[in-house]
Formats: structure tokens, C-alpha cells, sequence
């Protein structure tokens, strides 16, 4: 099935092109443990309450055991009115969704509309369906459009579930304890970013893999709230020296310029044709 | 795609292994681990699940609708793999609406039934997928059909399936006769999944119902402190 609003048509069945890649790069490093990815570890959630959607995301990237980044947005742009959470893989989730987005600009181009979730909720499943699980996303999709407010999960399968409040990453079971218990249907917006912020916040106390600050991004029909960071750590240190060093601090002892000859070889030149 | 791969290296991508701090089960596929059922009646089609997604010892999703429409007429009950089955269910769901609205017809249930075994045969291999395909026809009113793992179809008056149904089969062979109502038929399927539920980890939550007829497709649920009770004690 061909998509008019897609860059370039996929071809059809499933794609095992990284199987022989991946093959290859275990070779290259001689049966010893290939680089590991940064991943997320992470604690995402999402709640639909009355006039919208809530994300909430921590801020911690691991690689491993040492965190990459202790400010990394989670919350992805994929439509002005569709946000994206990534729990998995790093470079997989920030590529997936950057892919997502394009995709849904140029429809939205070609046919004057504004995305619908459950348009943006296809093509990603299409996609990661037909990579068979080899990319690692689990994405939390959230947006208001003409049809209400949608929450929809995306598992790195391809696998879909709609629902009205959920967890992923690392840190869900926390997170979602706190969900399970505090949600109800049709929120107020304080009510619904208390929430979100409690089981954030939970799952950062509880889960190694996150940590650092919490990012909320609201969604309504008026429009987006991406308030990054909502919460900040508790736990911030204060640097006990500085790491820049002023210009000047290494002494030049002697300096020796040297010229770099350039020649022309050739030189052309076409007029414009000028109407 | 083949030309990206060459272009810039890559490392190799694992989603899970020892050292992660995500744990084993987020790297594990979403499975749909259920019990559904499906029963014909004179008339028309009654079709139940259980409404548990799970990965790996994780419930993800709690309350799954496994019933998924077809068409107007025709529904399948999903169990295998979440991914897999929802991907067969939207092929087909296009692949019979095309072909409906060439025929300018309503299609027939052994039709969609076709091409649910025509995907899971062809893709044996890959898929991990078993269907109920049930619904209501004009032709040969309510037919119940099944396609397991492997994509055989066969037409049967009572049908079970899914990680749970091993544990009903007794129940279904000893309590299901020929020419139920449609209550009665409604009544036996939320006795047998509630039975399954009870016995089976990968199944639980909520019994969601539908009866298909020619009037129309009315869905039910019920809820976890409404099921039916059965106490070995």
C-alpha cells in the first residue's frame, strides 16, 4: 500500500537489511562486546484528562552504568498538536521520531490538514513492524486533535495499545502504581500534571536507569505547554572548580605562520537566464 | 535502505543483555498469552476474550479489546503475538473491504476467514499468530472458523484458543450442545474464559464480549468483580 504523503515508498515485506550489518560488526570486533548504546533507562508517562494530554519524561541518558547526559529530552516534537515520549535505545527513539515527524509535515503539506494521532500511530507501527523488533523504541504518542484527545503506546514490535494512562521505560512499575492509583477520567490540568509529576518522580526514586529532572509537555486544543525542566532535581551539586580555562592560561612560547598556496585552475562563468 | 546501511558505521544495537539496567522483560516480545472463544448460534455468533497483553512476567496492557472488527459483520479474536496479529488484522481488514466493495456485497465470513489462513500460511514461519474468525452471513449465517499457528482453516461450531484454553477444553467438551440461544451461548462463554482466567497467568482482567447477527453487533464487558465465581474449596 502506497503512501502519496511519504518520501519514499516502502518496499514491501520484512526488512533484514541490519541482520547481515550486525553480523559483520561482531566479526569486526573479534567475538568481544561491541559498544554498548546509549540508552534511555528511563521513566516516561502520559495521562488524557479533560481538556487534553499530560507527558511527563525524566532527563537521564545511560550508557550502561555511567549517565550520558543528565538533560536529555525525552518528549519529542512530532506535529504542533502530536508529542512523542522514547524509552529504549536513544538514537533509535530521536531517529524514529524525527522520520515520524517528517513524514507527517509533508502530509500535512500535500493535504492541507493538521496530523491526526492515530495517522502518526500507523506509520510508526508500519515501520517498526517491518524491522521486525530490531529497532528498539517503545514510544508513548500523545495529541489532541479534531477526533479528542488520544494516548497511545507503541511497543518495538509494533504492537499498539490505546488507553487512557500509562507508563513505560525503566521506571514504569513505579510510575504506574502511582497512575493506578491516582488517576481518574476527566482531570482537571493541575490534577493531571500533580500526577504526572508524582509518578515521574516515582519512578526516579525507585529506578536506577532515571533520575535528574522532570520535563511535562501539555497538549490541549489551545495549543502545547512544554515546560522543560517542570522539576528539578533535588540532588544537584555544585561544581567545586571551573573546567574552562580563560584564554591566555598557556604561555606561547613561539608562533610560525605559514602561508597556504592557492591556484586557480580554472575559472567559468554562466549567465542566469533572467526573465 | 540497503544503500543507507553502507553509508556511515554503525554499532551493533541490542535492546537488552546482562549488564542493562532495563530489565529482561522490556526486551521480550508483547504477547497476547489470552484465552478467546468463539460459539455459533441459529442465527448468529458469540465471541469472548480475556483482556491481558503481557511482556515477558509484565501485564502492559490490562485492558486489551482482542475482539477486533473485520468488517461490519465479521470479527476475529486475536491470540499470539500483539504485534503479529494486529498486523494481519489490518492486511485483512483492507485486503476484504477492497474486495467487498468490488462485489458490492457484504463479504462472507468463510472469505475473510480465507485470507487470514492465506497471510499465517504463507508467513508460517515468522508469524506467531492463531485467529477466530467469526461472524454473520446471509449465505450460511453465523460461522465460526479457526486458523492456529501454522494456518490451517477448519469450520467448527465451538471453538477455543490462545495459552488458556488448554485448561477449559474439558469444560467446553462436557458442557457445549448443539442448538444453544444466544443467552445461553453468551452464558457458557463467560463461565469457560472466566474458568480459564482463573487457572492461566498469561490470561485475566476484564471478559469482553460481542454477539454477531444479522441485526448487528452488541458488545458487552464484564468487569473482574463480576465474574463468575468457581471455588475448589
Amino acid at each position: 500500500m502506497a503512501l502519496s504523503n511519504v518520501f519514499e515508498t516502502p518496499a514491501p515485506g520484512f526488512n533484514f537489511d541490519n541482520t547481515s550489518r550486525n553480523a559483520a560488526l561482531e566479526g569486526l570486533f573479534d567475538g568481544g562486546q561491541t559498544p554498548k548504546p546509549m540508552k534511555t533507562g528511563t521513566t516516561i508517562a502520559g495521562v488524557v484528562f479533560k481538556d487534553g494530554v499530560v507527558l511527563g519524561a525524566d532527563t537521564r541518558a545511560t550508557s550502561s552504568e555511567v549517565v550520558a547526559d543528565k538533560m536529555c529530552a525525552k518528549i519529542h516534537y512530532i506535529a504542533p498538536n502530536i508529542y512523542c515520549c522514547g524509552a529504549g535505545t536513544a538514537a533509535d527513539t530521536e531517529k524514529t521520531t524525527d522520520i515520524l515527524s517528517s513524514n507527517l509535515t509533508i502530509f500535512s503539506l500535500n493535504s492541507g490538514r493538521n496530523p491526526r494521532v492515530v495517522m502518526a500511530v500507523s506509520i510508526l507501527q508500519d515501520m517498526l513492524y517491518r524491522y521486525r523488533g530490531q529497532i528498539g523504541a517503545n514510544l508513548i504518542l500523545g495529541g489532541v486533535d479534531c477526533t479528542g484527545n488520544h494516548l497511545y503506546t507503541v511497543g518495538p514490535y509494533g504492537s499498539v495499545n490505546k488507553v487512557p494512562y500509562l507508563s513505560m521505560g525503566s521506571g514504569d512499575l513505579a510510575a504506574l502504581g502511582i497512575l493506578e492509583d491516582g488517576f481518574k477520567h476527566d482531570m482537571e490540568l493541575e490534577e493531571a500534571k500533580e500526577l504526572v509529576r508524582l509518578a515521574i518522580h516515582a519512578g526516579i526514586m525507585s529506578d536506577l536507569g532515571s533520575g535528574n529532572n522532570i520535563d511535562i509537555c501539555v497538549i490541549t486544543r489551545q495549543g502545547v505547554d512544554y515546560i522543560r525542566p517542570y522539576q528539578v532535581s533535588e540532588y544537584k551539586d555544585n561544581r567545586k572548580t571551573k573546567y574552562k580555562y580563560r584564554p591566555g592560561t598557556t604561555p606561547v612560547l613561539t608562533e610560525k605562520v605559514v602561508r597556504l598556496k592557492l591556484e586557480v585552475v580554472q575559472e567559468s562563468m554562466q549567465r542566469m537566464d533572467t526573465a | 535502505m540497503a544503500a543507507a546501511a553502507s553509508m556511515m558505521p554503525y554499532f551493533a544495537q541490542q535492546i537488552s543483555s546482562k549488564n542493562d539496567l532495563v530489565p529482561d522483560w522490556m526486551g521480550q516480545e508483547v504477547s497476547t498469552g489470552t484465552t478467546i472463544m468463539a460459539v455459533e448460534y441459529d442465527g448468529g455468533v458469540v465471541i469472548g476474550a480475556d483482556s491481558r497483553t503481557t511482556t515477558g512476567a509484565y501485564i502492559a496492557n490490562r485492558v486489551t479489546d482482542k475482539l477486533t472488527p473485520i468488517h461490519d459483520r465479521i470479527f476475529c479474536c486475536r491470540s499470539g503475538s500483539a504485534a503479529d496479529t494486529q498486523a494481519i488484522a489490518d492486511v485483512v481488514t483492507y485486503q476484504l473491504g477492497f474486495h467487498s466493495i468490488e462485489l458490492d456485497e457484504p463479504p462472507l465470513v468463510e472469505t475473510a476467514a480465507n485470507l487470514f489462513k492465506a497471510s499465517c500460511y504463507r508467513y508460517r514461519e515468522e508469524l506467531s499468530a492463531g485467529i477466530l474468525v467469526a461472524g454473520w452471513d446471509r449465505r450460511k449465517g453465523g460461522q465460526v472458523y479457526c486458523v492456529p499457528i501454522g494456518g490451517m482453516m477448519v469450520r467448527q461450531p465451538v471453538s477455543i484458543g490462545g495459552s488458556g484454553s488448554s485448561y477449559i477444553y474439558g469444560f467446553m467438551d462436557s458442557n457445549y450442545k448443539p442448538d444453544l440461544t444466544k443467552d445461553q451461548c453468551l452464558d457458557l462463554t463467560a463461565a469457560a474464559l472466566s474458568l480459564a482466567m482463573e487457572r492461566d497467568g498469561s490470561s485475566g482482567g476484564v471478559i469482553r464480549l460481542a454477539s454477531i447477527s444479522e441485526s448487528g453487533v452488541e458488545r458487552k464487558v464484564i468487569l473482574g468483580n463480576q465474574l463468575p465465581k468457581y471455588s475448589t474449596h
